[in-house]
């Protein structure tokens, strides 16, 4: 009796168009991947139902956490000349070195005495570095002036309004967050967003 | 398909032609690689992005010649005390007996929906909430307070500064 022979057929496919795509999604999520930015202290956001979405850019966020504010200002053109203007009004010089290194120093919250130290480490250091939070009394008014001057350089650089938004710790206790608002209302900023994550629907 | 017809034109001409080799490459390791590189990103692109929560605080400067009174029988007062504890009382302090409450769905909003209809039905007017966080209350307090408003569609409600009296209410009854 004659054995059946199954014809073989190649294995191999024609992976052009598996190739085609999978670049094609890596190339979306490498152009969308936004590089995460480590708060320097622990920070978890409450919850809540209100499902704006925060905007890209424009934005200052205020990050607050174990009794300190941490400062954010979207666009390193923006860091650039509110380092320079902040620096003239404290008779703090900064050489461009330090201002560049600056415009990509994602957030801080550091003196601004202390803050050409601080752009001297390298980002190992830096993660080490216990940020002492920019001061918020009305004597030395960095708070103040940090956002003050990061909403002037915004309206000088793009025109726009900065968005103010505060991030806020679960455990943070109130009296921070009323200095931080007490802050902002000080310069007629009574508008201002509330960092929240979206709470899950069994509460709702 | 981008593939090159490797079959060759047939054997009819003399000419000599040089060996064609296939163009066809193995993608298996590119596509493998490719497929990996995805799962990274997508694993590493947080999906939830933070939400924002718009707050509008009364302008202070303003506050003196703009104030306006709203009948204390349609305002409640939250007074956010320590533990994640909160009192309330609906009209002026030390007139109403104030009631200790708890943050969520059963404590404070089930409140919130009683009072607000029996306010609107005593008065035709809708009430207004008054936020008073003391410094013992953490932010999530004052974050779940707000929530609870959007929730119970209640519009008009502001945050203003605790006072001494208040403190005291909140001290007598263990919650500062």
């Amino acid at each position: 009796m004659p054995r059946v022979k199954v014809a073989r057929k190649s294995t191999s496919i024609d992976m052009t168009a598996m190739c085609d795509v999978a670049f094609l999604l890596l190339t979306f999520f490498i152009l969308t991947a936004k590089p995460r930015v480590e708060d320097p202290v622990p920070v978890d956001v409450p919850g809540s139902i209100k499902e704006i979405p925060i905007p890209d850019d424009g934005l200052i966020v205020l990050t607050v956490g174990e009794k300190k504010v941490f400062f954010t200002v979207d666009g390193n053109d923006v860091r650039k000349s509110v380092l320079q203007q902040m620096g003239e009004k404290y008779g703090v010089q900064f050489t461009p070195q330090e201002a560049e290194k600056f415009s990509v120093l994602p957030v801080f919250g550091v003196p601004i005495r202390q803050l050409k130290g601080f752009l001297a480490l390298d980002a190992e250091q830096k993660k080490g570095y216990q940020q002492p939070g920019i001061p918020r009394d009305s004597i030395s008014d960095e708070l103040f002036n940090w956002i003050r001057e990061s909403r002037l350089a915004a309206k000088a650089l793009h025109n726009t309004e900065l968005r103010i938004s505060i991030k806020g710790d679960s455990k943070e206790e109130y009296p921070t967050i009323k200095d931080v608002i007490a802050i902002l209302q000080r310069q007629e900023v009574n508008k201002f967003s509330l960092i929240t994550t979206l709470r899950g629907a069994a509460k709702k | 398909m981008a593939e090159l017809d490797t079959s060759g034109g047939g054997k009819k001409g003399k000419k000599v032609r040089s060996k064609k080799q296939s163009t066809r490459v193995d993608l298996t390791a590119m596509v493998d690689l490719a497929f990996l590189l995805i799962t990274f990103f997508m694993l590493t692109t947080t999906l939830s992005k933070p939400k924002a929560m718009d707050l509008a605080m009364p302008d202070k400067d303003k506050d003196k010649q703009e104030q306006f009174d709203v009948a204390a029988s349609r305002t409640m007062t939250l007074l956010l005390g320590k533990d994640n504890k909160l009192m309330w009382y609906i009209g002026e302090p030390g007139k109403s007996a104030p009631n200790t409450e708890y943050y969520g769905a059963n404590g404070l909003r089930k409140t919130l929906i009683e009072k607000k209809a029996e306010v609107q039905q005593k008065t035709g007017k809708f009430m207004f909430v008054i936020i008073k966080p003391s410094d013992k209350s953490v932010y999530k307090n004052l974050v779940d307070v707000l929530d609870e408003m959007a929730i119970t569609n209640i519009d008009s409600y502001g945050i203003v500064d605790i006072s001494p009296v208040e403190i005291e209410l909140l001290k007598r009854d263990g919650l500062y």
